[in-house]
């Protein structure tokens, strides 16, 4: 049944076939070669080095200052990242920048989350600001503006919300009518939660032409009629400046539309996908300086005589951390790595590059939901630990934990909430199963033809040290698709009403894709990386048991909610037999995860040597 | 003018380093490596002598193939071309002098800038040792007076100057910091406070990948890397014992005297 399909061939990634978009679903991943961080070339870890280098001397000790928005530093500090060349790595090269590849530009935007006011300024300045315009903007507005986005010169910002239209985002009231000269358009409404606002010269702004036509223009933050609010006071990152916007008649000249007029969804969730998958891998830049600065203290502060560091309770919130971000690592350079090879099927220099570049970030766009909703909770959760190790001084201001905690919140809300995120995974899934493009139904009918015969379900998949693990993958792998197709036919069309089903299709979903991912990538590492072959196989163990025995429990809940009547019975007989009776203790595998974190104060597998 | 700078490839002073269980040599296994931050200093000092006074600043590196890693660095910094001595072995600061002094002899430059130790081995000789071989004059400990702090101030007393054929030097020695004039060509090494090493940029970091880097082994320059000092034992420093708080002066006059016996 295990097909060998090559995710990523190094070498011949032209011509190599990735996996589509859902593709983990179709097939374990156990003998197929994923990207990993393992894999990063000595120039993305001299890309990574410049960006670590830049926010640890740059941008962290001015953090008191960025917090109260001093005025002028963060500009300043845009200009500064501008000048190592941040922001050209986004700009196609016939613009002027680098046109690197998206684990180059997502792996810079690792290492700047460490900072999370600054990290949010810097991508609504090039990347939700800046991205519009590298995709929809006429050759005569990139040639102006993109050179200035790319020395910070001007500050982007990009308005899609407003007061009454958030998460149904296509609701927008703002609209815009061309003036009776034709020469431009009038744009009226207004814009809420605008990050960069205060400091932004330009502002992606969506609106909808005579009320109907939902479109993007490019405006001018000069423009008279257009007025930026006062910065709201926020629960974090309160160094990124956030206001309302108004416009009253505002002119915007005719050749600043984005893209085709009434195509502006297409605009606004093509850059959610790219956003959602930057926000994915982000928040491990954010996450591993908890784990620093958490480790640090617990290793520092004394009770009963003891360093914390000494406590089983402490050792396993390090080592929980850690394998949360090692399953976030695994599952985001996988992705990022799908992408680029996707995106290379188009040489970089041919002018329809960036169209292909979107046909693949939505190609990709379950992952990309998979990565938002995966990364955001497992900050979530590290912060949280973070905190609790801190004891009382984490609720204090005077510590990084306590700030890191507060930024980290904003992270399930923007780029489309959890809950959104979550109803489009299963959504997009059985979009695709319909139109024939991702083919789960016989996959599906497989699973249920082996759940309804008596013997194992699974002949085992191989041998090696993870054997067990990639059984459970599959296992994780087959509860998901066997519950998907079974709500989609039990509900049909409600399915889209049933939102707690969605979400636990969904959270089984990401499952799947975070087993699969981690285990395959600890398989990789005997080769990539030897010399922590040992760390790597603890971290998958530990993250496949886990995600292994909740996924299962979430599988009996769905057939349960699904046949309420007594068809349950058999349903949840039939899933006992993924259950496999075996299961090992993790304690011991936390503890030595631990002792990994502490001797290296940090989050043990460093990108750069 | 030619300026020829070292690049070593070192653990990364952050992170701890293991012993062998026996003491016989460190464990290098699964650490970072990292850029000598001494060097990275000297790298800087180069290419602002260079931006001043025109010429080429060459990087040398001595070690793995994974050195050629450091030495790009170099290249992303602005250094113009690279030159790989690879080797697996140990070496010590002799054998890196005499690498040195053969590779001074084939590119002949005016300068030789080196940190002024390495923070894997703390050794502090690989530049005494290269003037010495070479018959030079040498400044060691390149430093810069503490104050000159604003960028105007830094921009006029560079701790590095060249001026009418000679290296200034401003140098750190006991107590305070001293000024030399050397003859060139000259070895100069560095110390902490002459200079913040610049970010590399993205741009420069590919740029890096097209310079010229040139392999070259122990034996095409006919010299024998044997070391000649042994390493004979690693150990951890001995755990500090904890302090005690004493509540008066003669509480700790006391202490000192008979249990310490470290005051008559
Ligand atoms: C600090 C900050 C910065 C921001 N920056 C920007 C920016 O630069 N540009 C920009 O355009 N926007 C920005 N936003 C706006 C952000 O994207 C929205 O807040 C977000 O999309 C949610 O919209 P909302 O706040 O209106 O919440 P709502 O849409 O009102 O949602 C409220 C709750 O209801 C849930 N919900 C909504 N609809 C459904 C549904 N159909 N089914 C089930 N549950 C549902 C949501 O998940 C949420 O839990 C920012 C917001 C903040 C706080």
């Amino acid at each position: 049944m295990v097909a060998q399909v090559h995710e990523m061939s190094p070498g011949s990634a032209a011509d190599a076939k990735p996996s589509p978009g859902g593709g983990f679903l179709l097939e374990n991943a156990c003998h197929r070669d994923i990207f990993t961080a393992e894999k990063f070339s000595e120039e993305q870890r001299a890309f990574y080095k410049t960006a670590l280098d830049f926010v640890e001397k740059e941008v962290v000790p001015h953090h008191k200052e960025i917090e109260v928005k001093a005025e002028g530093l963060m500009p300043r500090l845009l200009r500064k990242a501008g000048e190592l060349g941040f922001h050209m790595i986004d700009i196609p090269e016939r613009f002027g920048g680098l046109g690197l590849d998206k684990t180059t530009s997502l792996l810079v935007s690792e290492a700047i989350a460490r900072q999370g006011s600054f990290s949010v300024a810097l991508g609504a300045h090039n990347g939700i600001g800046m991205l519009p315009l590298v995709f929809y903007g006429s050759d005569a507005l990139r040639n102006e503006w993109l050179p200035k986005f790319a020395t910070a010169e001007i500050i982007g910002a990009y308005a899609l919300t407003e007061p009454g239209s958030g998460s149904d985002a296509l609701g927008a009231k703002t609209t815009a009518v061309l003036s009776p000269d034709g020469k431009h358009w009038i744009l009226n409404g207004s814009k809420m939660w605008i990050t960069n606002a205060g400091i932004a010269d330009v502002f992606t702004v969506f609106a909808k032409i005579d009320g109907k036509k939902f479109s993007a223009f490019f405006v001018d933050a000069k423009s008279p009629g257009l007025t930026v609010g006062a910065e709201e006071h926020k629960m974090g990152i309160r160094g990124s400046s956030t206001c309302a916007l108004t416009f009253e008649d505002v002119k915007v000249p005719k050749e600043n539309l984005l893209g085709e007029e009434g195509r502006g969804h297409k605009i606004a969730f093509n850059i959610l996908n790219i956003g959602r998958l930057r926000l994915g891998v982000a928040v491990m830049g954010g996450a591993k300086r908890v784990l620093e600065v958490a480790t640090l203290y617990a290793k520092e502060r004394k009770q009963f005589g003891k360093s914390l560091t000494e406590f089983r309770i402490i050792q396993q919130k390090l080592a929980d951390m850690a394998v949360g971000i090692y399953t976030a690592e695994s599952m985001s350079y996988r992705t990022t790595g799908l992408v680029d090879i996707a995106a290379s099927r188009s040489a970089k220099d041919d002018p329809e590059h960036e169209k292909h570049l979107q046909d693949v970030l939505e190609e990709y766009n379950i992952e990309s939901s998979i990565m938002k909703v995966f990364g955001s909770e497992v900050l979530d959760s590290v912060v949280d630990d973070g905190v609790q190790i801190h004891g009382g001084y984490g609720y204090s201001e005077e510590y990084a934990v306590e700030v890191a905690y507060r930024d980290s919140r904003i992270n399930r809300i923007f780029e489309g909430t959890n809950e959104i995120n979550r109803m489009l995974i299963p959504g997009t899934i059985l979009k695709r199963a319909m139109k024939g493009e991702l083919d789960v139904l016989p996959v599906a009918q497989e699973v249920q033809q082996s759940l309804s015969k008596a013997q194992s379900p699974i002949p085992p998949l191989g041998d090696g040290p993870l054997a067990q693990e990639v059984q459970l993958a599959e296992l994780v792998r087959r509860a998901t698709v066997y519950v998907v197709a079974t709500a989609a036919m039990k509900l049909m069309t409600e399915l889209e009403k049933e939102q707690e089903q969605l979400t636990l299709l969904a959270d089984m979903c990401i499952d799947t894709y975070a087993i699969d991912s981690t285990v395959r990538r600890a398989i990789q590492a005997a080769k990539d990386d030897p010399q922590n072959v040992a760390l790597h196989e603890a971290m998958a163990t530990v993250a496949a048991y886990t995600i292994y025995e909740r996924a299962l429990a979430r599988a009996r809940r769905i057939v349960i909610e699904l046949f309420p009547d007594e068809d349950q019975y058999t349903r949840a007989m039939e899933l006992r037999r993924l259950d496999i009776n075996e299961t090992l203790p993790l304690f011991p595998l936390q503890r030595m995860i631990a002792a990994k974190v502490i001797e290296a104060g940090a989050y043990p597998l460093h990108y750069l040597r | 003018m030619k300026i020829l700078v070292t690049m070593k490839r070192v653990t990364d002073y952050e992170r701890k380093v293991k012993i062998a269980p026996d003491g016989s040599h460190l464990i290098t296994e699964g650490m970072n490596f990292v850029a000598n931050p001494f060097d990275e200093i000297a790298v800087e000092e180069a290419l602002r002598l260079t931006k001043a006074h025109g010429g080429e600043v060459v990087v040398f590196s001595a070690g793995p193939k994974d050195a050629a890693q450091q030495i790009r660095q170099g290249l992303a910094m602005g250094a113009d071309r690279g030159i790989h001595l690879l080797t697996d072995k140990e070496l010590d600061s002799d054998a890196v002098a005499r690498l040195l002094a053969k590779v001074v002899d084939q590119e002949k430059p005016d300068l030789v800038i080196l940190g002024k130790q390495a923070t894997d081995d703390d050794a502090n000789q690989a530049g005494q040792l290269l003037a010495g071989y070479l018959g030079w004059a040498q400044g060691t400990f390149a430093s810069k007076h503490e104050g000159l702090e604003g960028p105007e101030e830094k921009a006029q007393k560079p701790g590095l100057a060249i001026e009418g054929g000679k290296v200034h030097v401003v140098r750190e020695v006991d107590g305070g910091l001293e000024t030399i004039a050397l003859d060139m060509p000259a070895v100069v090494t560095t110390d902490l406070r002459l200079n913040h090493p610049r970010f590399t940029t993205l741009p420069n970091i590919m740029k890096a990948k097209k310079k010229k880097l040139d392999e070259v082994t122990a034996e095409s320059l006919g010299v024998d890397l044997s070391p000649k000092v042994k390493m004979l034992r690693f150990s951890e420093p001995p755990a500090r014992t904890a302090g005690q708080i004493v509540d008066s002066v003669d509480t700790l006059i006391h202490k000192l005297k008979n249990e310490r016996k470290v005051i008559a």
